[in-house]
């Protein structure tokens, strides 16, 4: 036995690791000498589930990686689904997937502070965020029935269409969004026992980012503006107004600034799509991947019998392979699908941004204090059921 | 001395502290309803009208919780631990004075018999985490002690100045001494870092270290369930009380005030500063450790020695 | 006393209903509290993980120091009591006294800074 250092599980049951990542510490008195985390305890085989599943049933697993950003995985996966098709999505459609995705990315990043704040000791901001994610998930349940796991994408566009309402909801929510996120910013922004254990703590360098592959709000803190979003436009985010917000220190401080102002620039996107809402269709009618509408089902007999096809056999799409990413509220997340022309995918990879990132804290956390694992932990913004799929 | 006085002294006796522990009770009330409240919820409100009832029904549940003991565990110690921890408190009660009448015993060195009891609080979580025979109770114990003694000494110097300008170590002669102007005119420093130091003494945010749970669980708490667990609860709630009486009398005038009967205005004063501290608890982020030690002997200290220096130098000169 | 006992009587019985109360309340939860042991559940709690191995009994060094420097300043704060008392009485020559005195605990304080026994990490 080693009696110079303190062998220590922080979790899988430890109030601070957001779910059941468990990180083996080497401590000599409270500093951190080595850090082992060891993942895997929400496993429950996605990918491998994915290749049993129709096309269409692959949909409600993706919400089930990253659960609190179900619309950005939904999104992720339907774009790429079409990108193998090579499907065209009507516009409609487009707008209101970006600003879900948007509304989503707010959630997730409320979510996030509440969670992070409470980590670092303070208590109130949780309450705070909660409440305008409250609004978020009244919005999601409005739409599709289901708060956490909306579901609502569809291959070629939505399950339904918008209702009055739900433009009607966004606006008020962006309308006392800003108001909202200067609150929190008051508590904690200039607060100096937050910046003092946030400043300086887990660096991680924009060479040190690039070569681990992190990305997301974490790269973007260490001043690169790299943002997919921008450099790759998906769902018409070439005609929406918006900014990335970098920072410099690429520590836990500037990841938090980062964050706050993504949920402002979120908030932007999402009362730009609101507001300019194509009218026209919000599915892709009439091609083969798409369900026909609910009204034919009662009186067209062929529309029974391709619903029929779809749901029993599913849609066939052309053999090939296919990689697409977008900007999740996490980072870069990426579906690669193959396909050999059946109805079922032959493999279906997740690239989590949370998994990735994650590689980077065993660095960030070495020689630092018992403290700041925490800290760096909630930084990173992991989501365990993205990461072990 | 006759049988009658000596009866009716201890039944005073047993009526302050009956007092004592039922503030106790409803202080853990006072905190939660009033966390509610700054965190847009309500807080318990279901037990008996708004929630009165509530400290009652916690009690009954923690009697009739498992009472366990970890394997392994030093069993006396274990056991003694949480014992020590309120029993400490709460004779530092014995001194505290509600209004010139209402006290268990007016001594004249109540200042230093507060001073060596509430020290003796850092052996029951000292112990409670070195016999638990658990990693985040040894590292919450040996943290809680380092902090609780680092603490101490600016504590203790910050009322220097409060005993220089009062000529008197029995509270109750530093209540009066405040009868025209209260201390926290004359001793604003001083009353910072009182604030500040029974803040971390009583393990408040910003200063919860030794059981922050979002990194050591639960600190030294952790393997404790049932009414021990319960002791130590009562125990920090009783130090908080302590403390929030301790500066209304060093520093708030105490039971000075005009109209209201004197244990009143002890009282409210006491409610007010209790509410700070749930104020500060809901707004602040918690420090590191490094940094609170640091803080400690690096800002508090000499701050203390200054301001005793200088209050002591004033007073010798303006007399 | 007005409350017909002697001070330090009044402390003692405050002390006994402490210590009295303390462990009836103890006594009385091992006696109603259930107590349904099943294997496993006397484990030290480790975030669910069996634990590796005992806590260890070496704490670190500064634990020690910080504990001596605590010792040492809390003697000089009884004699600074005693004396900030009574130094209205003293004048001018208890000032002086008790200012050379605390000059050398801030010695002493400067001494373990410039050591860097307060720096934590």
């Amino acid at each position: 036995m080693n009696t110079d250092t303190l062998s220590l599980n922080l979790g899988p049951q430890h109030p601070s690791t957001h779910g059941v990542l468990r990180v083996v510490l080497e401590l000599d008195g409270e500093t951190v000498i080595d850090a082992r985390p060891d993942i895997g305890f929400l496993h429950r085989g996605i990918e491998k589930l994915a290749e049993h599943r129709t096309y269409h049933q692959i949909i409600v697993l993706t919400d089930r990686l990253d659960y609190l950003a179900a619309l950005s995985n939904n999104l992720a996966y339907v774009l790429t689904v079409e990108k193998l098709m090579d499907l065209e999505v009507p516009r409609r459609a487009r707008y209101v997937r970006a600003a879900l995705a948007e509304l989503q990315r707010i959630a997730s990043h409320l979510f996030w502070l509440g969670t992070h704040a409470h980590d670092l000791g303070a208590m109130t901001p949780l309450f705070y965020a909660l409440r305008e994610r409250e609004a978020l998930m009244d919005i999601f349940e409005n739409l599709s029935g289901s708060r956490l796991t909306p579901s609502f994408l569809r291959v070629g566009g939505l399950a339904a269409d918008i209702d009055e309402r739900f433009v009607e909801s966004v606006r008020n929510f962006t309308d006392t969004f800003q108001g909202r996120v200067d609150e929190y910013e008051t508590l904690l922004t200039q607060n100096p026992i937050w910046r003092s254990r946030t400043k300086g703590v887990g660096v991680l360098d924009a060479g040190q980012c690039i070569r681990l592959g992190i990305s997301g709000p974490m790269l973007r803190s260490a001043g690169v503006p790299l943002d997919l979003r921008k450099t790759q436009p998906y769902s018409c985010y070439d005609e929406f107004h918006f900014e990335i917000p970098t920072g410099k220190a690429g520590d836990v401080y500037d990841r938090y600034l980062v964050r706050i102002r993504e949920m402002r620039e979120s908030a932007r996107i999402a009362r730009q799509a609101v507001d300019g809402l194509p009218e026209g269709p919000w599915t892709a009618a009439g091609s083969p991947p798409v369900f026909p509408a609910k009204e034919d089902l009662k009186h067209n007999i062929t529309a029974v019998i391709r619903h029929f096809g779809l749901v029993m056999e599913g849609m066939k799409p052309p053999p090939g392979e296919v990689y697409h990413a977008v900007e999740s509220p996490r980072g870069e997340l990426g579906f690669y699908l193959v396909s050999d022309g059946g109805p079922y995918p032959v493999r279906l990879k997740v690239r989590p941004p949370s998994f990735v990132n994650l590689q980077g804290l065993v660095k960030m956390v070495r020689g630092r204090l018992l403290a700041d694992v925490v800290a760096v932990i909630g930084a990173v913004d992991i989501v365990l059921a993205e990461v072990d799929r | 001395m006759t049988t009658t006085d000596i009866l009716w002294g201890v039944l005073r006796i047993v009526l302050i502290f009956s007092a004592v522990m039922g503030l106790v009770a409803y202080m853990t009330l006072m905190e939660r309803r009033f966390l509610g409240f700054f965190q847009l919820r309500l807080g318990p409100n279901r037990v008996g009208p708004g929630g009165l009832l509530q400290p009652i029904a916690d009690g009954i549940k923690l009697l009739f919780k498992e009472d366990m003991t970890v394997s392994h565990a030093n069993r006396f110690w274990f056991r003694l631990a949480p014992a020590i921890a309120l029993v400490s408190v709460l004779a530092c009660f014995a001194v505290v004075p509600a209004s010139p009448s209402i006290v268990v015993a007016d001594i004249p060195v109540a200042v230093l018999y507060l001073l060596a009891l509430s020290s003796l609080g850092v052996y029951g979580i000292l112990l409670a985490g070195w016999s638990s025979n658990n990693k985040y109770s040894l590292l919450g114990g040996l943290r809680a002690a380092a902090q609780l003694i680092s603490y101490e000494i600016p504590l203790a110097l910050s009322i220097v100045g409060v005993l220089i300008l009062a000529g008197s170590m029995s509270l109750v002669g530093i209540v009066k001494a405040q009868e025209g102007l209260w201390f926290v005119v004359k001793q604003p420093l001083g009353f910072l870092l009182f604030l500040v130091c029974v803040s971390a003494e009583t393990n408040r945010t910003p200063f919860d270290l030794l059981e922050c749970e979002n990194e050591l669980v639960a600190g030294y708490q952790t393997e404790y369930s049932s009414m021990k667990f319960g002791l130590f609860y009562m125990a920090e709630y009783a130090h908080i009380l302590l403390a929030s009486c301790l500066v209304s009398l060093f520093f708030l005038g105490g039971w000075n005030g005009p109209l209201l009967p004197a244990p009143l205005w002890l009282l409210g004063k006491v409610f007010f500063v209790f509410a700070l501290f749930i104020w500060v608890r809901a707004t602040f982020p918690r420090v590191r450790y490094d940094q609170l030690m640091g803080f400690s002997w690096k800002v508090l200290l000499p701050l203390a020695f200054v301001n005793l220096m200088v209050t002591a130098a004033l007073t010798v000169a303006l007399s | 006393m007005c409350n017909g006992m002697t001070p330090s009587l009044s402390i003692f019985v405050f002390l006994l209903l402490a210590a009295g109360s303390a462990a009836l309340i103890l006594l009385v939860s091992h006696g109603v509290g259930r107590r349904p042991l099943t294997p496993g559940k006397d484990v030290p709690y480790e975030c669910g993980m069996p634990p590796a191995d005992r806590p260890s009994t070496q704490f670190p060094i500064r634990f020690y120091k910080m504990a001596l420097l605590f010792v040492v300043f809390d003697v000089e704060i009884v004699f600074l009591y005693l004396w900030a008392v009574v130094v209205r009485d003293l004048g001018v020559f208890g000032l002086v006294e008790m200012f050379v005195f605390i000059a050398v605990l801030m010695a002493a304080l400067v001494y373990v800074w410039r050591k860097g026994d307060l720096q934590w990490e």
